[in-house]
């Protein structure tokens, strides 16, 4: 069956590396962000590697625009997809200085790219197919005092992909929830304390055989489940001291 | 953009810098970077070299930067951003009958990389240098942006092929490919029992793709022996290459010791039969051997290595039989050398190309090896040829400008170009290159 991907916040390096993954095995890309010029260098470059591509204008700040999302990949036929990269980590430090960037943190983090899915979510149930890949955070498995506002909308955003699984499961459609630890991205380069970084392509892969193998929720690398598992347990008594 | 302190090396790892490195993702993020704080970029640091560090300045690493951003398939004219490798453009255009018309022996080499060392193939006697497949060049100086090409701003479109980086960031550039008949190599692999034999296999041969391995530690009659490669792109089926490997560890001393090396040498050579064969290989097989293995690099150790690459003309080959003599009795030669014949085929005023003959090879970096390596140098100077700056970590700077007559021409385009002098890297402060004198 044909496939189209939306992929939103594709100006990352993870979501360029899955774009092109996707684009290898004959999928349709919309490339959707807001730095257009980036988006049509990454559309020109899948289309040269033989694929169909183009660039599209998506702001998690601005719910206007999401219904051309929409509609354009409605004009495809077969399977529609999404897969979600978007999401903003101001520095803590930042917003205990200026509390109004957390509604910025949130909407680009949980709820800009939610609701563009629920505006996608009756297409899937129309078509009965369709697969949502969410890419959250292990920020997002316990509140730290390094990042717990992204890691709150991280958290908010896994159990509304929880929920929308549940939606979706029911029409053939499907939901993977993927939690990578540290990527080797623009984002972590040069902040100190990163160890078991993930190249961006391996993270990629990894999400790519979560969908084929239609996983509900994954770790990226793989050992990150661990390591959260342990975090997770550590008693809040403790935690509550703690600086990791 | 954020700035990370890094330590890195050259490929020979011997030389090594440390300071605050960028790597932009997007042409946007590059910008910006490079208007607030010029530096020279560098692309897989697959130069052994110098030629790819800034110690204590900044520098961009431009690997992240590796998109097409337009072919024309009818054409095979192909724009890429410069961080985009060799291997990369190999794999995406072959199936689809192009492939780029100069490629390294690494497919880790970038498109940037390869244009600011001009680098060869094994086709260099017939396609000549990458730089003259080059169709223009976008260059990135702070916020002042210049597209070069043959025709326009001239001058630094020479400048900028094989100009290690001074003229500015190359930021992309727009390649002719090469159309091709099939994305498989037919390989006909032939003994040389010595120098005389190898110079005339690789002086009469026909073929669009030829090299020699030489065994750089036999001497006596035996001098100069190796096996000569020769190859043209064909149409069929090959099994897929395996998955590659990596060197997980820093090698220790006696991996590469004289009597390992011989031994390995001598097993290499009778590989091939001594009538010959020919074999059908993958081209990433033929092109990239040493790729298979990652980070192969570290089987010298963590006192890491030098690559010794010089070329001279035709008429001086008795003077580098005379230097591999000098090679061999030393017992400090690594396996990989090459040989080669070199046609004329250069792009810029600093490209190390010539007519004549190149030799490769490796050195464990040892107080022995790089003394051999200066006399190796002054040879070389002698017998009228040059080094390969790729390579180079050792030679002196009056030596370099004498052996590259447009050096002077060189230096006034990229002192144009760059007059904050801010693309300098460590290679260009060693071999004092910006100066004409
Ligand atoms: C196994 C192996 C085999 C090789 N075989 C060959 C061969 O057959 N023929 C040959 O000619 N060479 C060969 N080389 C050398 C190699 O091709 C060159 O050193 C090439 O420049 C490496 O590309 P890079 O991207 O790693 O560049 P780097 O080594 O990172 O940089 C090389 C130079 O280019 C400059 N540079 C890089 N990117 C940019 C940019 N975007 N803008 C401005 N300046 C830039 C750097 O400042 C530096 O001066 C080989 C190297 C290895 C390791």
């Amino acid at each position: 069956m044909n496939q189209t991907w939306i992929i939103l916040g594709a100006t990352s390096s993870m979501a360029r590396a899955f774009a092109r993954r996707v684009a290898d095995d004959g999928a349709t890309v919309l490339l959707a962000g807001r730095d257009m010029d980036d988006l049509k260098r990454t559309a020109a470059d899948l289309v040269a590697r033989g694929a169909k591509a183009e660039a599209i204008a998506f702001d998690a700040r601005k719910p206007a625009g999401f219904g051309t999302i929409v509609t354009r990949a409605g004009r495809e036929e077969g399977q529609i997809n999404a897969a979600v990269f978007v999401g903003s980590m101001p520095e803590q430090s930042a917003i205990d200085a200026d509390p109004s960037l957390i509604d910025g943190t949130v909407t680009d983090s949980f709820t800009g790219p939610a609701q563009l899915l629920q505006m996608l979510a009756p297409l899937m149930e129309d078509r009965g197919c369709g697969t949502i890949v969410g890419v959250g955070s292990v920020a997002g498995d316990r509140g730290r005092i390094g990042n717990y506002v992204y890691g709150a909308a991280k958290a908010g955003f896994a159990t509304y992909l929880s929920g929308l699984r549940n939606r979706l499961t029911r029409v053939g459609g499907h939901v993977v929830t993927v939690k990578p630890g540290f990527v080797d991205t623009a984002m972590t380069w040069g902040i100190e304390g990163m160890f078991l970084v993930a190249s961006p392509d391996k993270v990629a892969a990894d999400i790519l055989k979560a969908v084929e193998k239609r996983r509900n929720v994954i770790y990226t690398p793989f050992f990150w489940r661990y390591i959260m598992l342990i975090i997770r347990h550590i008693p809040e008594a403790i935690f509550k001291k703690m600086s990791i | 953009m954020r700035w990370k302190q890094t330590d890195y090396t050259g490929w020979g790892r011997v030389l090594r810098a440390s300071g605050p490195v960028a790597r932009p993702e997007r042409l946007s993020t590059l910008t910006a970077t490079l208007a607030a704080r010029l530096a020279p970029a560098f692309g897989n640091r697959r130069s052994y070299g110098d030629a790819c560090l800034n110690n204590d300045g900044a520098a961009l690493d431009m690997t992240r930067m590796d998109r097409i951003i337009g072919f024309d398939a009818t054409t095979g004219v192909v724009e890429v951003e410069a961080g985009i490798t060799i291997g990369a453009l190999a794999k995406v255009f072959a199936p689809r009958g192009w492939l780029p018309s100069v490629m390294p022996g690494t497919g880790f080499a970038t498109v940037g990389g390869c244009i600011a060392q001009d680098v060869h193939g094994k086709n260099h006697h017939n396609d000549g240098s990458f730089g003259q497949h080059v169709l223009s060049v976008t260059l990135l100086n702070g916020d002042k942006k210049t597209v070069a090409t043959p025709d326009r701003n001239k001058a630094v479109f020479r400048a900028t092929m094989g100009g290690i980086g001074q003229t500015g960031v190359i930021a992309s550039a727009k390649l002719q490919l090469k159309p091709i008949v099939g994305d498989v190599m037919m390989v006909t692999e032939r003994r040389a029992d010595g120098w005389d034999e190898h110079l005339a296999l690789l002086d009469g041969s026909q073929a669009t793709y030829s090299v020699g391995w030489i065994d750089a530690t036999a001497t006596g009659a035996a001098l100069g022996r190796g096996i000569v490669e020769e190859a043209e792109l064909a149409a069929g089926l090959v099994p897929k290459p395996k998955p590659s490997k990596t060197v997980p560890l820093d090698a220790p001393k006696f991996a590469l010791s004289s009597p390992v090396v011989k031994l390995f040498n001598t097993a290499y050579f009778r590989r091939v039969p001594a009538s010959g064969r020919s074999v059908v290989k993958p081209i990433d097989d033929f092109f990239f051997p040493l790729d298979k293995i990652h980070d192969w690099n570290r089987l010298y150790g963590k006192r890491g290595f030098y690559q010794f690459q010089n070329v001279v003309p035709l008429d001086a080959a008795d003077r580098l039989r005379e230097m591999v003599e000098m090679i061999a009795g030393s017992g400090l030669a690594s396996p990989l050398a090459v040989l080669k014949r070199m046609g004329t085929g250069r792009a810029g005023h600093m490209s190390f190309p010539m007519e004549g003959f190149t030799l490769a090879v490796d050195f464990p970096a040892r107080a022995e090896a790089a003394e051999l390596i200066a006399m190796l140098e002054d040879m070389t100077v002698d017998a009228g040829g040059r080094l390969y700056l790729a390579k180079d970590a050792l030679a002196t700077g009056p030596a370099i400008k004498a052996m590259y007559p447009e050096h002077a021409e060189w230096v006034t385009a990229v002192n144009k170009a760059d007059p904050d002098h801010a693309m300098e890297t460590d290679m260009v402060r060693r071999l004092n290159l910006r100066s004409a004198t």
